[in-house]
């Protein structure tokens, strides 16, 4: 130790927290551990739960949670941990408080056989208070119960309620100061809760000394905007030990609390190269092989454009590849969903019966965005796909939602990408420039891929183009295509350009029949040319063996000239060779 | 305390803490003036016997219980108004 700090003060002068509270004398240990709460975010946002062996104070208006928090860690640390819990309830009774939870699924009567244990400190109605009162019995009683059952964790709910019973402001006071020199020498970790005003303040007096005795302050709020409940927590302060300072986002869902926590500790994976399909081959190519594993892909378009078929068609050839995948809705109904993409051939029911896609719907109105990213957090908890969809992500935006919806979507595609889940969001946009739900929401500018869809209404059709707005990390397509869903599929075509307009549907089917024709044409013209050609020079093959035949007439005709004119000579020479004879030797003569 | 009597009394009390003291002196003296020996009392020291405490379920001391006659009252705090303990124990013109 001494040397730890002679360390330090060489250095300069920068004294670590903990040594001050060495200093100051009042501290069993010199580093903060903590114990995990079990509520998911929360551990997240304080960066591994509340500091163990040490009090948490838990402020918040009536209807924050406030017990559901303390009670769900007690829980937690009894059934997981093995750190039995005692719970002291001033404000609700026991028995009332187990029945809250017990929607909660926690099996609390079977934990209270042996880890749990409730001390109903809540008195009857007609108790009178006269005079101070002090917390020596609740202490006392405490002391002994948790040396029997080895208890770890202590949740004393309310500490407001209690100390109203003990007497007015310095007799208040007194009894926190008491309390302060009891858990300065136990090594519970102590959750203690109390009522803070709707604006999150503690009320003055004695009380106002709570968080300065917590090691740890954690503050609820709930609050309603435009009838949609939203609930927060924030950390206030947490000695020795960094946290996030924001308010975040907290439900109390059908498991208890969750706490939607910004992943501090996790680290995001490392950018994938891989590709996956987007389940269509043209589109494939578009994207230069498909989609990034592990990105977001935002699809854009008016009503009725084929975004879903899109996400029907990307799940389809996940699930194809043995893949699962969670496809969430907040238009249509499993069974709709499933009918309607099979009419253009995306199959999607077989892969639902199978298990590896999950379809679930939901109504935007329901609950809050909040509520929804918890829920669908639970859901890919439960499914862990490799693939998500949500259609669309628009239906997130509305009602009493539009200012946490954009944090919410932020989160959802940050819950995705942490767990290397490829996550395709629809969204209703009329143009890519309109300020409408989705540029809002501005997922547009997190989203790794943009595809959005028009329709290019021209000659009385209107007819769907598919354009790559933009795609991270990707040499994609500039190129406008057209969408064609029919019974035989989904496919994109070729679309064609005349004077600076876009052909489509028929247009592009008047065209490519134009064309048609046309080469046909080009073929027959190519074709009689070659015959033609063929028949000159089989013509002219002709010519020149019957040339050649003239030419080997003459040939022979000449060499017969040639010999019929040697032989004459011979003749001739010889018939003079004999008269030369006859003569007598020629001189003679 | 061992005398037959019509006022049945038990008092909390957390060792020899000021209030705890306070209300063991009062009661005492209320009970001089006002029941003579008409009354039982019982002190249940909690830090001596914390099991009482969860038992009985009083946390905070001091607390004064009359068990009989009915009805039950409670009351918590060092008994500074003889007024309340008068009335609680249903005793004189208070």
């Amino acid at each position: 130790m001494s040397h730890w700090v002679s360390h330090h003060c060489a250095n300069g002068n920068i004294w670590p927290a903990t040594r001050r509270h060495h200093r100051l004398g009042k501290r069993k240990q010199l580093s903060i551990t903590k114990s995990p709460t079990g509520i998911a975010g929360l551990d997240e946002i304080t960066g591994g739960g509340i500091p163990r062996g040490r009090a948490t104070l838990i402020t918040g208006g009536p209807g924050c949670g406030k017990s559901v928090l303390a009670l769900q860690t007690l829980v937690h640390g009894a059934r997981e941990r093995n750190e039995p819990g005692i719970f002291v309830a001033f404000e609700e009774s026991a028995e009332r408080i187990v029945a809250n939870a017990a929607s909660f699924g926690w099996d609390l009567e079977a934990l209270q056989r042996k880890k749990l244990f409730f001390i109903d400190a809540q008195p009857s109605p007609d108790v009178i208070n006269s005079g101070d009162a002090d917390l020596q019995g609740l202490l006392a009683a405490l002391d002994a119960r948790a040396a029997q059952m080895g208890a770890k964790r202590i949740v004393l709910d309310s500490l407001d309620v209690l100390l109203s019973w003990v007497g007015d402001g310095s007799a208040a006071q007194r009894e926190i100061t008491r309390l302060n020199e009891w858990l300065l020498t136990r090594d519970a970790t102590v959750l203690m809760t109390a009522r803070a005003t709707s604006s999150g303040e503690l009320p003055g007096g004695a009380l106002g000394f709570l968080p300065f005795m917590a090691d740890c302050v954690v503050s609820l709020r709930h609050h309603d905007v435009e009838g949609v409940s939203q609930r927060s927590v924030r950390i206030q302060k947490y000695r020795g030990s960094g946290f996030a300072e924001n308010a975040f986002p907290l439900i109390i869902g059908a498991n208890g609390m969750q706490v939607a926590g910004i992943s501090i500790a996790q680290s995001s994976k490392t950018a994938s190269t891989t590709r996956v399909s987007t389940g269509m081959a043209d589109l494939d190519a578009m994207l230069a092989g498909g989609y990034h594993a592990g990105a977001s892909v935002l699809v854009t378009g008016a009503p009725g454009t084929a975004k879903t078929t899109l996400g029907g068609a990307f799940v389809e050839s996940c699930c194809a590849r043995g893949e699962r995948a969670l496809f969430v809705s907040f238009d249509s109904s499993r069974a709709e969903l499933v009918r309607n993409l099979a009419s253009v051939k995306v199959r999607l029911g077989r892969y639902v019966r199978s298990g590896l896609l999950r379809i679930e719907t939901r109504h935007a109105a329901e609950a809050s965005a909040e509520a929804h990213l918890l829920d669908i957090r639970t859901m890919i908890e439960e499914h862990n796909p490799t693939a998500l969809v949500i259609d669309p992500i628009s239906a997130l935006g509305q009602q009493g939602n539009e200012f946490t919806a954009h944090s919410v979507v932020a989160r959802l595609i940050l819950l995705a990408k942490t767990q290397g889940i490829t996550v395709f969001c629809t969204s209703l946009l009329e143009s890519s420039g309109s300020s409408t739900e989705a540029s809002r929401l501005q997922i547009s500018t997190i989203a790794d891929t943009w595809i959005h869809l028009t329709y290019v209404v021209h000659s009385g059709e209107r007819n769907r183009a598919l354009t790559v707005v933009k795609s991270r990390g990707t040499a994609h397509s500039n190129q406008v295509r057209e969408l064609v869903l029919s019974s035989r599929g989904v496919s994109l075509e070729d679309v064609y350009t005349a004077e600076g307009e876009v052909l489509m549907g028929s247009l592009r089917l008047q065209r490519e029949q134009a064309d048609t024709a046309d080469s046909a044409r080009r073929l027959a013209e190519r074709r009689r040319r070659s015959l033609q050609a063929a028949h000159e020079r089989a013509d002219l093959a002709a010519r020149i063996s019957a040339l050649q035949r003239e030419l080997a007439l003459h040939d022979g005709e000449i060499a017969f000239l040639q010999d019929t004119e040697r032989l004459a000579d011979e003749g001739r020479s010889a018939n003079r060779m004999d008269r030369i004879r006859r003569r007598g030797g020629g001189r003679a003569t | 305390m061992t005398k037959r009597s019509r006022v049945a009394l038990r008092l909390y009390v957390a060792g020899d803490a000021p209030n705890s003291q306070l209300a063991v002196e009062r009661l005492q003296a209320f009970c001089a003036e006002h029941l003579a020996d008409q009354y039982q009392l019982e002190v249940v020291d909690v830090i001596r016997e914390p099991g009482r405490a969860l038992t009985d379920r009083v946390l905070l001391t001091p607390t004064l219980v009359k068990l009989a006659p009915a009805p039950v009252r409670t009351i918590i705090g060092n008994l500074g108004e003889p007024v309340v303990l008068a009335r609680a124990l249903g005793v004189g013109s208070f």
